[in-house]
């Protein structure tokens, strides 16, 4: 057995792999939002904890990030867009919704015999943790290659994001500066992403992806 | 000699006491609906008073009907009354409990809807076959879930014989597992659908756009209605129990232990199945009924949930 600590850290790991199938279950907008604000929670959950057991302070800053920026302003900045773009339908799906969720558990399965081979040796926190945040970043492109809604891509880059930091928290020893530069990177292209969102509405009248297909220039 | 004497005592009190509060269990979700709606609600023994009733009223056979239909409620309600007695619902002693096994239990379910689907399907009428096709869509997909609980189970109990779980969870310093929390949420969705009741399947409706149990028992009348009702309660029944025994198993007595431990381990089970009644209620009262195309999702939602409480338990074994 190995303990308590491992246990918790387990658990919170896997609360976020299943928060991010719970994205792909989702097929509201709004709703999608929630479930976005509740994975970043969880996310600053599951960091403060690795704060805790590493003994490593300036993790608690990165958790307070999580909470503060991907927990609370970006859903709200995105639901503010949504509303204002007057998009509040059910998503469409390019597959089903179980075809997808079939899809993730392949991509979860794939992660596991990726990683954990990989790592055998080291520290059994950290290699859980990167095997669980590989197939949240893959669960989150698969999110971004399954919705037709830019928003709900949005909601899939940043899902993966939400990943790439889970990672980089599970390994001992990143550095503060990383971490904040990242953060800062993807709030840039988040503002990025928005203004582009209301560019593409502006243009196509829609923020479906699909009606952009018969815009495409070449063999027509 | 002993042991023996007292296990078959302890199996024998536990087929009569399921069967004797199987309805009162489905009275006690009725009731709580009523009450959460405004309405006073039929008394908590109103199903013991059906089931008299269908009793003492005659058979209504149609002319087409083949001795499966009229052998179908007999066989329907004693496989699950079997399936029943396996599961250990206040002691892990009993005479049975080698075979209570988990598998063998999703087995004997199994087979009690396939002769549920064919004497639907018998008599020819279009409610059958569609209640039938419903029935088997869920099923389908149902048992699969139910397959992957029973894996995240048992590769944490190291057994898949229910008595040998409790007693695995009761004692051994399991810890904090997120797979065990999955295996739940899933169990919880399994037995929904099982049930057939509400987000799946309207126990309580007969339009025709959303039946699923009650367009296959629809030609049913008499003594088989009840033989079919009864083998519903005591299904429920068996459900929560077995809830009750992988998650929550507290109480539950062992094997040849003092009378008055037995006595503590049925007022735990009996609190148990009050409680879960309570909260079947209200969640029943909070949801709507789904549409039947969304019930694939709904399912493999908890498929998924298993398959994934799978995956996490050979991370956290791979260490």
């Amino acid at each position: 057995m190995l303990g308590l600590d491992f246990d918790i850290a387990h658990m919170l790991a896997g609360g976020l792999v299943l928060v991010s199938f719970m994205m792909l279950y989702q097929v509201r907008l709004y709703a999608l939002l929630h479930v976005l604000a509740l994975h970043a929670f969880v996310l600053a959950l599951s960091v403060s904890w690795q704060a805790y057991i590493q003994d490593a302070p300036h993790l608690y800053i990165t958790a307070a990030i999580a909470l503060v920026f991907k927990a609370a302003i970006v859903p709200w900045a995105l639901r503010k867009m949504v509303f204002r773009l007057g998009i509040h339908r059910e998503i469409e799906n390019v597959v089903s919704v179980g075809l997808t969720m079939l899809g993730g558990m392949a991509l979860v399965a794939l992660s596991l015999e990726v990683m954990l081979p990989v790592t055998s040796g080291a520290d059994p926190v950290a290699r859980e943790d990167i095997a669980l945040a590989l197939s949240v970043v893959l669960i989150g492109l698969l999110m971004m290659v399954t919705r037709r809604n830019a928003v709900s891509q949005v909601v899939g880059f940043m899902s993966l994001e939400n990943g790439i930091i889970f990672a980089a928290t599970g390994a001992r020893g990143m550095p503060l500066v990383v971490e904040i530069s990242v953060a800062f990177s993807v709030l840039i292209a988040f503002i990025v992403i928005g203004i582009f969102l209301f560019r593409i509405r502006e243009r196509f009248d829609t923020v479906d992806i699909g009606a952009m297909d018969q815009f495409r220039g070449g063999q027509q | 000699m002993a042991v023996i004497l007292e296990s078959l005592l302890v199996q024998l009190f536990q087929m009569t006491i399921i069967l004797a509060l199987a309805p009162l269990l489905t009275g006690l979700v009725r009731k709580v609906k009523a009450r959460l709606q405004r309405r006073r609600g039929p008394p908590l023994i109103q199903p013991y008073r059906d089931l008299r009733r269908l009793l003492g009223k005659e058979v209504v056979l149609a002319d087409n009907a083949s001795w499966l239909f009229r052998v179908a409620p007999y066989i329907i309600f004693a496989v699950t009354w079997v399936a029943a007695a396996l599961i250990p619902t206040f002691a892990t002693g009993l005479l049975f409990s080698w075979s209570g096994d988990l598998i063998a239990i999703a087995a004997l379910l199994g087979s009690a809807r396939f002769v549920q689907a064919l004497a639907a399907l018998d008599i020819g009428t279009s409610f059958g076959g569609i209640g039938s096709s419903r029935d088997l869509m869920i099923a389908s997909l149902a048992e699969p879930a139910m397959v992957m609980i029973v894996f995240s189970v048992a590769l944490i109990a190291g057994s898949t014989q229910l008595s040998t779980i409790a007693e695995h969870l009761l004692d051994a310093h399991v810890g904090l597992r997120v797979s065990l929390a999955l295996a739940l949420v899933a169990l919880v969705i399994v037995a929904l659908a099982e049930n057939a009741r509400i987000p799946v399947d309207n126990p309580a409706t007969h339009l025709e756009l959303t039946m699923v149990h009650e367009a296959m028992v629809l030609e049913y009348s008499g003594r088989h209605l009840a033989m079919i009702d009864l083998a519903a309660f005591l299904k429920l029944l068996l459900y929560v129990s077995m809830i009750g025994c992988i998650f929550v198993p507290f109480g539950m007595v062992h094997a040849s232990a003092r009378p008055l431990a037995y006595l503590i381990g049925g007022a735990a089970w009996l609190a148990k199945l009050a409680v879960a009644g309570v909260l079947l209620g209200i969640f029943e009262m909070s949801i709507a009924k789904m549409r039947v195309f969304r019930v694939p999702n709904f399912l493999g939602a908890a498929l998924m949930l298993g398959l994934l409480g799978v995956l996490l338990l050979f991370v956290s074994r791979g260490m």
